[in-house]
């Protein structure tokens, strides 16, 4: 047994060490909010927090995750309001919207750090993220505007 | 040209009566064959809900059901303004559920659940505007009733019925809870409804808010992959080394017994063709099916086209274009060999396009189980009507006996009109006895993905000795992929009844510019049909034939030394049939065209900024994706070229799209962006290759979509002249890669001929 504490709650699972823990989030704990989309760390559409931490989960054992504290898409704000998801909207970034979990929990570990980004470190933190719909200007654009209004600017 | 044909007669609305009526759950709207309300309303609740296309709640809350894939375009959004605007719905007030694959929610122009081609908008801009009107008549017919007041001095505004006189009104939810509005329109008087002008529109035109996107930031929508059910297994595909023809002769799971939760290895028996040589793991977790499938110890025979790649496809085409006779005429105008024997000068381009692959960011996935007879499928998928009649077949029962479950779509792109995904779910459902949901890994779905074609295109101008173009034959050569799904109402005649070919490949090339003597030949290359199946790739044909005719047109151009802009201009003349009003998408022709060419060069300063060293600028102009459902759109590309790499830096693109009536101008813009984005992808960074009979890229490392840090800088111009709505889904995705062309030639001088754009071919073509 495996207990892990995600979005401030322990979750005891019964699955092998090895396995990744997107599998676990999604399919055994039906927290579906996180996706997968090429189980290589390659698109970025599995990212949640691990200690604060943006983590692809599809590179992440389970095992690694044991003991820390996991945020998910479904864990960022209690209602779902936080800045860059209130932000997100404002924009109207989302199209298809698959990807948008992982590009707002990136965005998340990055104003967490760096309250007044430059789009040349939002392009930098973010590039690991494909959207196929190719939202980018719009990504952009609201992670400055969440920014902005963190600053209280 | 392409002329589309009901796929089956179910759908007519011309033949439809359109009901209004209350229910136990509230107000509900629906067009309906049958002709009397009572009947409709005589039926239980239940059996009357699938007819319902919009339903009022006691709440007053409207529910419109759309029976299109939601795919990222916000089409349900779209479809929910268009009736709030007749109804007079407040927006809040708005929401939307998926439709099932009942073939009462078929699109009422084609007859058939299928999402594509950038037609919902256009199709169902006006079938979504009566049924609101409908639904705002009945209420204020209602509502005066209950007011005691004369209908014809009320009126409807944000989901109330007013009496101006007496300053009275009523909600929607109040005149739904009185039980009055009830009222069966017959087809004639659903004609005779005098829609609203667009100076009298209070929605359309308005960037509101799109309904799916809250669900988007928070992780509720549910997409396909999201859906479980109790007792669920999971199904990991085991799949042959080449792309189709391969049988399983032989499977060894002695190694995957040894799995956790391994149940069984299932030989998918698929006899729509839909698949071949598959074999599914099934286990109790994902990661459980994943390590079994990896442990089957499978041979197979590998069939016919192991031998198949790019270059034998490419072969292929050229012995085709040259011995010519299997050719279909799709444009014959005029006599253009009589014609090029006159030319003074002949210009002759071959142009390539590569395999691409969709890759939507959610990989291909189904949840197939049998209930009570009934076999329940969660997908997201662009084409229930056939994926029903392909799971059907899978399952062994009749296609009514099939229940699709509709979910949003995790990226579409043309890659969700195929059935796939839903056969070896239902296949391992059937063999286990159990709910199996199957996900395919990255891999697996770019694999087999129904691949965008290699194309091959040859084109011959011919001059007369102004450098006026006199002639034109363009040959356009590749698999069909339309026909591939065998419905003969896809298909179109050749211009000579020789027969009918699929023009899905070649729309495109049947362009707006007055050029006299122009003939267009389209070719199936078997051997790339039958080894690739591909599929309909964002944008489809004008893909590929924008890609050759508009750089022929800049070589044009350059040949006869006058712009490439003003030759555009002088060639959309609007003369004979290219000043359009065949249909009413085609208003205005040609001319709408140069107008919108003009609207993007004007933007781009183009001929007024300063270029710096090894910068140009170029231009391309398109009427995606059909002639007769054009979307007239113009890009101009501002790029640098490194002259000792040949390495292309897309710097800009500007592009103005007249659409006719803009629904939603944010939804619109967000299309433009988006499809834009993917054509300079497409362009410059995306390329499958064929070896052996197999797709030889697997994941984000070997093909690879464009990134945020390789997006230029973008300027989108929207034109809205109150014409019928056109689709803005896919249209731009066409014009990029020529004007893309056209500006790496007008920097350095390079002409290259074969999508994507490399480096390397930009640094021959110099040499050149």
């Amino acid at each position: 047994m495996t207990t892990l504490n995600i979005n401030g709650r322990d979750h005891s699972v019964d699955v092998p060490h090895d396995t990744p823990l997107l599998w676990v989030i999604r399919e055994h704990l039906q927290m579906t909010g996180t996706k997968f989309g090429c189980g290589a760390g390659l698109c970025g559409a599995c990212t949640v927090h691990l200690n604060g931490e943006a983590v692809r989960s599809c590179q992440t054992a389970v095992s690694q995750a044991a003991g820390k504290k996991i945020v998910t898409i479904e864990g960022l704000h209690p209602k779902g309001e936080h800045a860059l998801q209130r932000a997100w909207i404002a924009e109207q970034v989302p199209q298809c919207g698959y990807c948008q979990s992982g590009q707002i929990m990136q965005a998340a570990s990055l104003l967490a750090k760096n309250p007044d980004p430059s789009k040349a470190e939002i392009v930098e933190h973010m590039n690991g993220n494909l959207c196929r719909c190719m939202t980018y200007a719009r990504i952009q654009r609201a992670i400055l505007r969440a920014a902005a209004e963190m600053r209280g600017v | 040209m392409t002329k589309h044909q009901k796929v089956d007669g179910l759908a007519n609305l011309d033949r439809r009566s359109f009901l209004v009526g209350t229910a136990a759950t509230g107000l509900v709207l629906g067009y309906a064959a049958l002709p009397e309300i009572k009947e409709a309303f005589g039926a239980t609740s239940a059996s009357l809900e699938p007819t319902v296309w919009a339903a009022i709640g006691t709440d007053g809350k409207v529910v419109v059901t759309v029976g299109k894939a939601e795919m990222g375009q916000h089409i349900a959004s779209t479809m929910a303004q268009l009736v709030a605007e007749e109804l007079e719905a407040s927006w809040k007030d708005m929401s939307v559920v998926l439709a099932s694959n009942d073939p009462k929610y078929n699109d009422p122009v084609l007859g058939a659940q299928v999402t594509g081609g950038s037609w919902s908008t256009g199709m169902n801009f006006d079938a979504m505007s009566r049924a609101g009107a409908a639904g705002r008549l009945t209420l204020i017919k209602a509502a005066a009733e209950m007011l005691g007041v004369p209908e014809g001095e009320c009126f409807a505004r944000d989901s109330r019925v007013h009496h101006a006189k007496s300053k009275k009104s009523l909600t929607y939810a109040q005149i739904v809870a009185g039980g009055k509005a009830n009222k069966t329109w017959t087809p004639d008087e659903i004609k005779a409804i005098k829609l609203k002008t667009p100076d009298q529109y209070t929605k359309i035109g308005q960037p509101l808010p799109q309904i799916d996107i809250p669900s988007k930031t928070n992780g509720t929508c549910k997409y396909g992959i999201d859906a479980f059910a109790p007792d669920m297994l999971y199904g990991k595909l085991a799949l042959p080394p080449v792309r189709y023809g391969a049988t399983v002769k032989s499977v060894d799971d002695s190694a995957a017994k040894k799995v956790p939760g391994f149940v069984k290895a299932v030989v998918v028996d698929d006899k729509t063709g839909t698949t071949s040589g598959w074999v599914v793991a099934v286990a109790k977790t994902y990661e459980g099916a994943k390590k079994a499938a990896a442990a089957l110890k499978i041979v197979w025979d590998k069939g016919p086209y192991a031998s198949v790649s790019d270059q034998t496809i490419i072969d292929e085409s050229r012995r085709l274009q040259k011995d010519g006779t299997e050719g279909f005429l799709f444009v014959r105008d005029g006599d253009s060999a009589a014609a090029m024997e006159k030319a003074a000068k002949v210009i002759e381009g071959e142009y390539l396009t590569s395999i691409n692959i969709h890759a939507p960011m959610e990989p291909m996935n189904a949840l197939a189980f049998e209930k009570d007879g009934i076999w329940h499928i969660y997908t997201g998928n662009q084409f229930a009507t056939r994926t029903t009649a392909i799971a059907a077949a899978v399952a062994g029962v009749d296609a009514s006996k099939i229940l699709i479950h509709q979910q949003y779509l995790g990226g579409g792109f043309g890659r969700r009109l195929e059935s796939d995904m839903t056969v070896p779910a239902v296949a391992a459902s059937k063999a286990v006895g159990k709910p199996v949901k199957v996900i395919y890994s990255r891999e697996d779905d770019m694999q087999m993905d129904f691949t965008r074609p290699l194309t091959y295109q040859k084109v011959k101008v011919g001059l007369d000795a102004d450098g006026k173009p006199i002639a034109m034959e363009h040959d356009v050569i590749g698999a069909w992929p339309t026909k591939r799904w065998g419905i003969p109402a896809f298909l179109t005649p050749s211009v000579d009844k020789k027969g009918s070919h699929d023009s899905f490949t070649v729309n495109g090339a049947d362009y707006w510019y007055t050029i006299p003597n122009h003939t267009v030949r389209n070719f199936e290359n078997k051997l790339a049909q039958n080894a690739t199946p591909s599929g309909q790739l964002r944008s489809v044909a004008p893909g590929w034939t924008f890609w050759a005719v508009e750089s022929t047109m800049d070589d044009i151009a350059h040949a006869s030394g006058q712009d490439p802009v003003e030759m555009r201009l002088r060639l959309l003349d609007g003369a004979g049939a290219n000043a359009g009003g065949d249909k009413p998408q085609t208003a205005g022709g040609a001319k709408r065209l140069a107008n919108a060419l003009r609207a993007a060069v004007g933007r781009s300063g183009y001929g007024a900024i300063k270029l710096g060293p090894n910068e140009g600028l170029g231009v391309a102009c398109v009427s995606s994706q059909e002639r007769a459902s054009p979307t007239w759109t113009a890009c101009v590309a501002h790029v640098h070229v490194d002259p000792s790499s040949g390495e292309v830096t897309l710097k800009k693109l500007t592009v103005a799209m007249d659409v006719g009536t803009v629904v939603n101008p944010d939804g619109v813009r967000a299309q433009i962006e988006g499809s834009t984005l993917w054509g300079a992808s497409i362009a410059m960074l995306e390329k499958a290759t064929m070896a052996d009979g197999g797709i030889q890229q697997t994941n984000f490392d070997g093909y690879t979509p464009m990134r945020m840090s390789q997006m230029p800088e973008l300027d989108v111009s929207i034109i809205g002249n109150g014409e019928p709505a056109v689709g803005c889904g896919e249209p731009a995705v066409t014009v990029v890669a020529p004007a893309i062309g056209n500006a790496i030639f007008n920097a350095v001088g390079a002409r290259v001929r074969s999508l994507p754009i490399t480096a390397e071919a930009v640094k021959a073509a110099m040499k050149a």
